[in-house]
């Protein structure tokens, strides 16, 4: 899993069936302290993110087993809104 | 998944069984400001794209093979989606459209106005 | 399977409900020189792994295997905690 932050949506009208009804959003990938880093990902959105919220995005097979997407054709899915982040500055 | 741009399509004679009847686009994945990432890849089509559309590209075996009806087939990549719009917010341009399309006049005021 | 650091940890109370209940690390791959390598990624956890402690974790399908049952959407898990690495060099005074 990976955190990132909503930077865009997506619109297709003509998709795979199974992906009807779904969200799709640009994620842009992050540090955990918030620094932005190269690429991108395309996600499928499970918990109604925000544009310009930190996320969690799980990618792979994985993806899958999230709510809702059971045997649809996904390799990225959004499965959390980050509301805190901790880190271990000692090290 | 991945934003691409189909660049071409691609015939086999001789190809594995599953394959047969598939589409196979010639997809190359972009960035965000419409620049090439990476190489090419060779996707399945479940959506009728065309040279130049814009599309959603899975890169993940199940995704890929369900997406064209298979239960199991020696297929990574399919094409399943054609996109219609991007909004973006990182003080980019977004992928540009089409470029088949011949729109020159709108689409160079739309880039000047975006980068005010 | 790959060795890492936990560095922090994340709080998310809107989630994917296959996700409830599970705790969120934030993970540092390591090389076997304990050196960082890539970029920090997040886990679950089934082992209770805290803040500083190298790890080993699995990536891919495999990181949902240890909640089965649950279906959790996992694609990394720390799945145990590194008590002692040996990286097989011989010490300097056993070299005769």
């Amino acid at each position: 899993m990976t955190l990132g932050r909503v930077v865009g949506t997506i619109v297709a009208t003509r998709k795979d069936p199974r992906l009807e009804g779904h969200k799709l959003l640009i994620v842009k990938p992050v540090t955990p302290d918030g620094k932005d880093e190269a690429g991108y990902l395309v996600a499928i959105d499970t918990v109604s993110a925000g544009f310009r919220e930190l996320v969690i995005t799980v990618a792979g097979s994985s993806a899958r087993m999230a709510d809702g997407c059971k045997d649809k054709p996904v390799d990225c899915v959004i499965v959390g809104i980050v509301d805190n982040v901790s880190m271990d500055t000692g090290r | 998944m991945q934003i691409a741009r189909v660049i071409g399509d691609i015939t086999a004679t001789q190809k594995h069984p599953s394959h047969e009847g598939k589409k196979l686009l010639l997809v190359q994945p972009l960035d965000l400001d419409g620049s090439h990432r990476g190489m090419p890849v060779i996707a399945v089509d479940s959506v009728s794209a065309g040279i130049g559309d814009r599309v959603l590209l899975v890169q993940d075996g199940f995704a890929a093979f369900t997406t064209v009806g298979l239960k199991i087939a020696p297929i990574d990549s399919a094409v399943i989606g054609v996109i219609d719009h991007i909004q973006l917010d990182l003080g980019l341009d977004p992928v540009p459209a089409a470029p088949a399309e011949p729109r020159p006049a709108p689409k160079k005021q739309g880039k000047k106005n975006r980068a005010q | 399977m790959q060795l890492g650091r936990v560095v922090g940890c994340v709080w998310s109370s809107v989630k994917n409900v296959g996700l409830t209940g599970q705790r969120l690390l934030i993970v540092q791959p390591v090389k076997a020189d304990l050196s960082q390598t890539g970029r920090a990624i997040i886990c679950t956890d089934c082992t209770g792994a805290g803040s500083g402690e190298l790890i080993y974790w699995v990536r891919g399908k495999e990181a949902s295997f240890p909640f089965t049952d649950a279906e959790v959407p996992s694609d990394a898990t720390v799945v145990g905690i590194v008590d002692e690495l040996n990286l097989g060099k011989p010490k300097p005074e056993e070299g005769v």
